[in-house]
């Protein structure tokens, strides 16, 4: 049938699956937002405040399901406005389409109002971009940017479509959804020379990232833990592929992790990493990192092989396939040894556990715990907050947490805890702060038009709680631009934009409020005090090594 | 350090260009030379990069390479494999006490004579770029004028092609 390029670009999107988008209209997008009128029964769009959030809401969607997120904009500050989106999902690998209307094509080039070259913008923080000039290649480069975007290391896409190839006409085939390239294996001769290796290994520690997620390789990562009775732990984007509770998982590990989880990678003699990049925030001082371990990394993006340290033993290929051929060559062995040692860090990280009672970071979190279920998904902010979160947070599925890892970008959380609600269609929980929720409240507005259940608990100290705590350990006390003090009533904001909140100053206040906040069928805040010199601990310096970790301050 | 020449094959098509060079400057990647034509396809353009780093650098810009959908495959090459050649055109001032030097000089690299004329003379060189640096440093006695060079281009010996080589 004869179709309008815009009606095009949506029976694409329907065709490819997707049944959400979420964006913000504009004067280079109308024709597309006509076309999502007429479509409204088969694809639902979500207009949020802002196109950021737009932007996030996609990612969360994407995180939470697994599928792609898509996001539209118009031209110009539409499009510059994912921009924070965009980066945010190309660091942590998330698979999103970002569709941008621009002036029409005879005046491209000319500076015309709202015109940007966004393909020039996103060129870096884009797995692959486009700009769509011939309304007959629209439907296949829609098609192909859903297979880039989920093929390989996922990644987001995007295509700019000008106004006039929106109107233009031509014939349009539906066709079935793309499907993500074969995922191959590495090579058999690597498999085999690694798994001589892992079978010779004593004391081995898995590490694992996001990868894991992407690849959907939990199963085959848990059978080769207990294959070789190994310890595992992992990067922050590792977080949500297995159930936190799995009795060999020491927990994060990196800047902020688990002290038993740190030691004991930096202990092993072998580190086998599996789709998981070894960031600064992971390693500390690279060239102390693990100074005499050899190390196994399996990733599917070939570039990361040796980037960050020196994997002696490196294979390309996607992780679950990878795996699946790696197993039957694994020798089953225990290491009681080992896990003597694992046992004596895991008991000195209990001994210098935080047994404060009241509003402390980690008791907020454990209250949460009991709140949320199976299937909730839990967003975070960037911050103290984010990383009290990833520390004591029970997750019980795969892709239930969701925390903007490699960018690290404050006013994430807000966009993608929606994004969540609307892929699991269930209620989603929000960690933020004071700071990184005055980023994006502006997105409360659309929780409440769309009644989005979203549990939104603000640890509000009244400062940048990271920023102050680097100034508290390495600047001297000199708290520069960090003390908010701001006079913003955060239950007054929440009632202002139509939902409900109440403030809390103690733990059974919190708890009466999670309660409220679960019942409630809504967006509903809760603002919960807590003391600005709260520190997140452990902590590894930066460029520090393990023996730089400083466990309590004052030691 | 130490030099590398990759040949590239990628879609002709606009924009390509700047998508590789773009992840070079962004990777900080220190590039010497780079070549770009088309082919024998009119679909598909070769560029010649030639860098400076270590393996692990090179390693790695193969593999960020490998990361752009537009690119199609990707070959090092080097002197023992390949053939590698650059084109040099420099301008000289004509003028009486130098025009005997330049032309001997000339006529050792095997460089011809393209233009002439009372003040200047156009000279074109083909050949390795190494031997484009030296016949250039002889130049530097006399007043050059301009020169203007391409950047090397290589091809694999014998019946190989970059086309045969499939993404690794």
């Amino acid at each position: 049938m004869v179709l309008s390029g815009a009606d095009i670009v949506i029976k694409t999107l329907i065709e490819q699956g997707c049944n959400v988008v979420f964006g913000y209209p504009g004067g280079q997008v109308l024709d597309i937002y006509d076309s999502l009128y007429k479509y409204s029964d088969e694809i639902k769009h979500v207009l949020t405040a802002h196109e950021q959030g737009a932007a996030h809401g996609a990612d969360g969607y994407a995180r939470a399901t697994g599928r792609v997120g898509v996001v539209i904009s118009t031209s110009g500050p539409g499009a510059t406005n994912l921009v924070t989106g965009i980066a945010t999902a190309h660091l942590d690998s998330i698979p999103v389409v970002a569709i941008c209307g621009n002036v029409p094509t005879t005046q491209i080039g000319t500076d015309s109002f709202q015109e940007i070259d966004i393909t020039g913008i996103t060129l870096p923080i884009t797995k692959h971009n486009y700009f769509v000039s011939n309304v007959k290649e629209l439907a296949n480069t829609i098609r192909e940017a859903f297979r880039i975007a989920q093929s390989g290391r996922p990644g987001p896409v995007l295509i700019d479509i000008p106004k006039d190839v929106q109107v233009a006409t031509c014939e349009y085939t539906c066709a079935e959804a793309v499907q993500a390239d074969e995922p191959m294996a590495a090579k058999d001769i690597r498999i085999e020379q690694a798994a001589e290796y892992i079978n010779m290994a004593k004391e081995p520690y898995i590490y694992f990232g996001g990868g894991v997620v992407s690849s959907n390789a939990q199963e085959e990562m848990l059978a080769l833990a207990e294959l070789i009775d190994a310890p595992m732990g992992c990067s922050l984007m590792g977080l949500s592929a297995i159930p936190t509770n799995t009795p060999r998982f020491l927990g994060m590990q990196g800047m902020h992790g688990h002290y038993s989880s740190s030691m004991a990678m930096n202990k092993a003699d072998c580190i086998i990493a599996l789709g998981v990049r070894f960031n600064d925030r992971v390693t500390g001082d690279r060239k102390r990192f693990a100074e005499r371990t050899k190390i196994v990394h399996i990733d599917v993006d070939g570039s990361e092989l040796s980037k960050n340290v020196n994997a002696g033993y490196c294979m390309r290929g996607d992780l679950k396939a990878t795996l699946k051929k790696l197993l039957p060559l694994i020798n089953e062995s225990k290491k009681p040894d080992w896990w003597k040692k694992i046992d004596k860090l895991r008991k000195k990280e209990l001994d210098s556990r935080d047994n404060r009672e009241g509003l402390t970071p980690k008791n907020i979190i454990e209250k949460l715990n009991f709140y949320i279920g199976e299937n909730t998904a839990v967003a975070t902010d960037v911050g103290q907050h984010q990383m009290w979160t990833a520390q004591s947070l029970e997750v019980k599925k795969t892709r239930r947490f969701l925390t903007s890892g490699g960018l690290g970008t404050m006013g994430y959380g807000l966009g993608a805890a929606m994004g969540a609600a609307a892929g699991t269609g269930e209620r989603s929980v929000l960690v933020t702060s004071d700071g990184s929720f005055g980023m994006s409240l502006n997105e409360l507005a659309t929780a409440v038009s769309y009644n989005i259940p979203v549990v939104i608990l603000i640890m509000n100290n009244g400062v940048l709680g990271m920023v102050r705590q680097w100034q508290t350990l390495f600047f001297n006390k000199h708290y520069s631009s960090s003390v908010l003090n701001r006079k913003t009533d955060f239950v007054a904001v929440a009632k202002a934009f139509g939902a409900l909140g109440e403030r809390v100053e103690s733990i059974e206040a919190l708890d009466t409020a999670l309660k409220n906040a679960f019942e409630y069928n809504g967006p509903y805040v809760i603002d919960c005090v807590i003391d600005k010199d709260e520190l997140v601990l452990p902590m590894l310096p930066p460029s520090g090594s393990m023996d730089d970790i400083i466990v309590k301050v004052g030691e | 350090m130490q030099k590398y020449t990759v040949a590239v094959l990628v879609n002709n098509q606009f924009g390509v260009l700047n998508r590789v060079t773009s992840m070079f400057r962004r990777r900080q990647f220190n590039i010497s030379a780079l070549t770009v034509s088309e082919t024998e396809s009119s679909a598909y353009s070769r560029i010649t990069v030639v860098f400076e780093g270590d393996e692990p650098n090179k390693e790695q810009l193969i593999n960020q390479l490998y990361k752009l959908p537009d690119v199609h495959s990707i070959k090092e090459l080097d002197s023992n494999n390949s053939i590698s050649c650059e084109l040099l055109l420099i301008k000289m001032k004509n003028e009486a006490a130098s025009r005997d030097d330049i032309r001997a000089a000339a006529e050792a690299f095997g460089a011809v004579t393209v233009d002439y004329s009372k003040e200047s003379v156009m000279l074109q060189l083909t050949g390795s770029s190494n031997k484009i640096d030296d016949f250039i440093n002889i130049m530097r006695d006399y007043v050059i004028l301009e020169i203007c060079r391409t950047g090397s281009v290589s091809l694999e010996k014998g019946s190989v092609t970059i086309r045969k080589v499939l993404n690794f």
